[in-house]
């Protein structure tokens, strides 16, 4: 019996939770102690197994985990992770140690940054929420997965709700819940579909989804399926014309909810969305790819003239997630080898990303109680980790070669230019759009001269804002420097998917 | 010595980045440390590249100090190094200007580390795509170096330097666009990058295959154009150079030196590594367009720069002028490739690239010292300075000379060998742009009457505004450029050596 690791990965910040909730609500800081102490735990078994990943074969789904659950109805919990997964557990590990981490705070009553507010609650659903997304990324088992999926939607309404911006946290957490469970529920439909046709061809009764790899789907199945299960999962993960609840999600959650929404919760859907969308339905998803990539490009376009236009710092890395979750939907449509690669490689890049962006643009909008661009400014010298930082952020998202965005980018535009080219050429347009908006904004924000109303307002940012800021760019750094540390492990869960699409 | 050998060229591309990064950790106070530690990291690539000069086999063919190691797997790039005669002269000036602008840049008191970290990081981009086998790396390299320059325009430049930074990074970076997709399409369709064998298997493709649904040629015409308009804004010529008089105006002098230095050439190495030999067929076809376009950089930026009346704008204009030389040569290589005429053509350019390199950098060097003790570069509030600044004034009318051709010094070999070889291929277009150095010489003649001669103007002579004359360390930073102008002037046999059988074999 080998050490359950991937079971221990997602069941510990359950109970972790449940600790929590059990402690004194006035030892704020022992509360957080537990909390650090979680993810950091939690960050280093994901570290481990992925090591254990790329070092080992690389085939296959590895560390499988089985236990029954209701075999009545063929549910198992069935874990286990291949190079699709591996990398958002990772990711999802380094996002919630970071989280932890900028969350802690400062009790200074002139800065209050961080949580303050019963932290001991704060944390316990954010752990919920993180239990949930890893258990998604290990599921191979379909009813899990949705178990798993609902999880990690629910804690989001709540820590938006209560810990969020107060002009927009209620509208906006509805809104979210709304459009994410109707998503779901939709995609949920095909799910039980699935299921019910694979007992009528093979007579399994089975939510296990290698098990159903092979449920010989009949084309018309596919064909009219593939659509709700597959956009019942991309809402989430934000593609265009249902992308609308992510910015403003992404403006009301508090700073360490808005790294998971965009850092991890996003890549839920795009997760979903291959694993049982494409993977299960491969004919459909070759019938229906023209459509996603049409939106997908809309998306990668239409996010970044958005973004451009934005003068709230928060709008204006919601809708850039949007153009670059775009990206990730243009490379799975592509179902081939080096979209799909791409896509998967800019599912990590993209977290990374998008959570170090949040976590400065809190530290900044708790010093400065505003996150309008123009009364921003002279940044890079109050705060000089968040300038680097944020330099470095913008220059992923820009796709910039040496710097993991270009990893990513790159093999999804190759991807297009074997499908449809002249998808590639006007998708380009986004890459201009970004690197001028971003150059300008962190301008604005970083440098020339603090705003008067700043003086002396502007507090240095803790030890631990600045580890994680830290954790986070050498990560992107490392990706985009040495691509092998993650591309070969995403090349063999890409050739999983390309032999379920007929060797295509 | 043997690990010396056998990675000599990733030593000298990443060792100013890994300086760099060491740098992160000295005292930012301590700016007499940074400077001088920043100025002894760029002079250790700088001996490299010496041993790396006498090392290089002048009669050998193909590329020399070849290393190759695993990158990118995936997408089949590899990095993949290596110089011939005309990368090496490249990597050369690169090395042996990069030290030479630290050393400009030690009057600056503002956030020296950050500054020297960035012409540090600056050197290892450009160094990179001089190197690069690899397209995919060429390509990384293009878009790296890009970085340092916005920051050290839009952190140290002049007034208008917000304008001038975006204007730089967006034109660069919408250029390469089409670059970039060019690439992508030559990666998917052959699963390589790298160069050599993309030389093959791209020209051997047969003409009137289907490509993308569309015939060969068709494809070739469009993907030659988007690699030409890429460089062609790099270069800059006309008329895809309107960021390149507002990047030098407001860039800071160290900056201004590198960028018309270096920058430039990449363009031009461009033309010379990727366009002419990825595309024989549409160089020769459009070899009329593109010596039209070098004709007009030629005459237009001669005779905007004689309408200038700042200083730093007239230097400006002036590398346009000049490098639209380096393409002329390149579109009458490309037109004539194979014959005598070609290597001549194509020989002057590689020179040109070189010597321009070593006029401008001294050029706006100079710029920057008057401009540091005046604080205006205003051409008519100088006047008579020549009897206040002797030595400046000689080293200036030094350095005007060279940039202007004048026999003996290094700009008259390279322009004369581009001439002669365009001549007899592409006549009419040299015939026009003979005209055009008749203005080369009306404006830097103007610069030199406006500032050395005519009337003293006073304000300068006396008070708390007397010019003092250019110091020691200033006159280290040009005494190497006019030397190397001197040699090459009277001597160009040695670099014409190696630039030479490059071009051959190539061409």
């Amino acid at each position: 019996m080998n050490f359950p690791i991937l079971s221990v990965i997602t069941f510990l910040p359950f109970a972790a939770a449940v600790i929590m909730l059990l402690m004194p609500a006035n030892r704020k800081t022992e509360v957080r102690g537990v909390a650090l102490a979680t993810a950091s735990l939690d960050l280093l078994l994901a570290g481990w197994m992925y090591l254990q990943y790329l070092l080992g074969e690389m085939t296959g789904y590895q560390f499988i985990e089985q236990y029954d659950w209701l075999p009545m109805l063929g549910i198992s919990l069935k874990f286990g992770v291949d190079g699709m997964s591996a990398p958002l557990v990772l990711l999802t590990g380094v996002v919630m140690f970071t989280g932890v981490l900028i969350s802690w705070g400062n009790d200074d009553p002139h800065v209050m940054a961080g949580i303050q507010d019963r932290p001991r609650e704060f944390f316990a659903f954010l752990f919920l929420l993180a239990g949930g997304v890893f258990g998604v990324f290990v599921s191979l088992d379909l009813f899990m997965l949705f178990f798993f999926y609902e999880i990690a939607v629910f804690p989001m309404y709540l820590l938006i709700a209560i810990w969020g911006w107060v002009k927009t946290r209620e509208y906006a957490a509805m809104k979210l819940t709304l459009y994410l469970f109707i998503g779901s529920v939709i995609a949920l439909v095909g799910a039980l579909a699935m299921y019910w046709t694979q007992y009528q061809n093979t007579g399994i009764l089975s939510f296990d989804m290698i098990q159903m790899e092979s449920a010989g789907f009949s084309a018309s199945f596919q064909y009219a399926w593939f659509l709700p299960v597959f956009f019942g999962f991309a809402v989430l993960g934000g593609i265009w014309p249902f992308h609308n609840w992510s910015p403003d999600g992404h403006v009301a959650a508090p700073t360490a909810v808005s790294m998971f929404h965009a850092g991890v919760l996003m890549k839920l859907g795009g997760f979903a969305a291959l694993r049982v969308g494409v993977m299960l339905l491969p004919q459909g998803a070759q019938q229906w790819s023209w459509l996603i990539m049409t939106f997908a490009g809309i998306a990668v376009v239409y996010g970044a003239f958005i973004a451009f236009v934005q003068t709230d710092l928060k709008y204006m890395i919601g809708f850039s997630s949007v153009s670059h979750m775009g990206l990730v939907m243009l490379g799975i449509s592509t179902l081939n080898h080096n979209g799909l690669m791409g896509a998967g490689v800019q599912m990590f890049s993209h977290g990374i990303m998008t959570a170090l962006f949040f976590a400065i643009t809190g530290m900044i909008y708790d010093r400065a109680h505003t996150r309008q661009i123009p009364e921003l400014g002279g940044m890079m010298k109050a705060l000089p980790f968040t300038g680097v930082g944020f330099i470095i952020g913008g220059l992923v998202s820009m796709g910039m070669p040496g710097f993991s965005g270009f990893i990513a980018e790159f093999p999804i535009f190759m991807g297009v230019w074997g499908r449809a080219w002249l998808l590639a050429v006007i998708a380009s347009i986004s890459i201009i759009i970004t690197a001028a908006y971003i150059m300008v904004d962190i301008r604005k924000v970083f440098f020339g001269a603090l705003p008067e109303k700043l003086e002396g307002h502007i507090s240095p940012i803790t030890a631990l804002d600045k580890i994680a800021i830290v954790f986070l760019c050498s990560l992107m750094v490392l990706i985009g420097m040495f691509p092998a540390v993650m591309t070969p492990m995403v090349e063999r869960g890409v050739e999983n998917i390309l032999r379920l699409l007929g060797g295509a | 010595m043997d690990f010396l050998n056998t990675h000599l060229l990733s030593l000298i591309l990443f060792l100013p980045a890994l300086a760099a990064l060491v740098m992160l950790f000295l005292p930012s106070g301590e700016t007499k440390l940074l400077r001088w530690y920043a100025f002894g990291a760029s002079l250790i690539p700088f001996a490299l590249t010496l041993a790396l000069w006498s090392g290089f086999d002048a009669n050998g063919t193909g590329f020399q100090f070849v290393e190759q190691y695993v990158w990118y797997d995936a997408i089949g790039s590899t990095l993949h190094l290596g110089v011939d005669g005309i990368s090496i002269t490249m990597v050369l000036l690169t090395t042996l200007l990069t030290p030479l602008a630290i050393l400009a840049s030690f009057s600056l008191t503002d956030r020296v580390k950050p500054y020297m970290m960035l012409f540090l990081f600056l050197e290892t981009g450009l160094l990179g795509v001089f190197m690069a086998l690899d397209l995919l790396m060429f390509f990384i390299f293009w878009e790296v170096e890009l970085v340092p320059m916005y920051f050290l325009i839009s952190q140290w430049g002049g007034a208008n330097r917000d304008y001038a930074s975006l204007k730089f990074l967006v034109y660069s970076m919408g250029g390469s666009l089409g670059l970039l997709l060019a690439i992508q399409m030559l990666g998917v369709l052959f699963g390589t990058y790298d160069l050599v064998a993309l030389y093959e298997r791209w020209n051997a493709l047969d003409a009137g295959a289907m490509l993308l649904g569309m015939p060969v040629h068709t494809v070739k015409t469009v993907a030659f154009w988007a690699f030409t308009v890429a460089f062609a804004i790099k270069v800059p010529i006309w008329p895809f150079h309107t960021w390149l008089p507002d990047a030098h105006t407001e860039a800071p002098t160290a900056g201004s030196m590198l960028l018309a230095g270096v920058l430039l050439k990449l363009g031009a190495y461009g033309f010379i590594r990727l366009v002419l030999p990825l595309y024989p067929v549409e160089a020769k076809i459009f070899a009329g367009a593109l010596a039209l376009l070098a004709v007009g950089a030629i005459v237009f930026g001669a005779f905007a720069a004689f309408g200038q009346t700042d200083f730093k704008r007239l230097v400006a204009y002036s590398s346009i002028n000049h490098m639209g030389f380096v393409v002329l040569g390149i579109a009458a290589a490309g037109l004539a490739a194979g014959t005598k005429d070609a290597h001549i053509a194509m020989n002057g350019a590689v020179l040109q690239m070189f010597n321009h390199g070593i006029s401008a950098a001294g050029m706006f060097f100079l710029v920057g010292v008057i401009y540091e003790r005046a604080h205006t570069r205003n051409l008519d509030d100088f006047g008579g300075l020549f009897p206040l600044i002797p030595v400046y004034g000689g080293i200036m009318l030094f350095m005007s000379m060279a940039s202007l051709g004048l026999p003996g010094l290094n700009g008259f070999v390279s322009e004369f060998m581009v001439v002669r070889g365009a001549y007899p291929v592409l006549t009419i277009y040299t015939v026009v742009a003979m005209l055009g150095l008749l203005f080369t010489g009306a404006y830097i003649l103007k610069g030199i009457m406006k500032i050395l001669h005519g009337p003293e103007n006073e304000h300068w002579a006396h008070g708390e505004h007397k010019l003092t004359d250019i110091n020691t360390r200033e006159i280290l930073v040009a005494a190497p450029l006019m030397a190397i102008a001197l040699v090459i002037g009277i001597w160009p046999a040695w670099i014409l050596e190696v630039i030479n059988k490059a071009v051959v074999a190539l061409f």
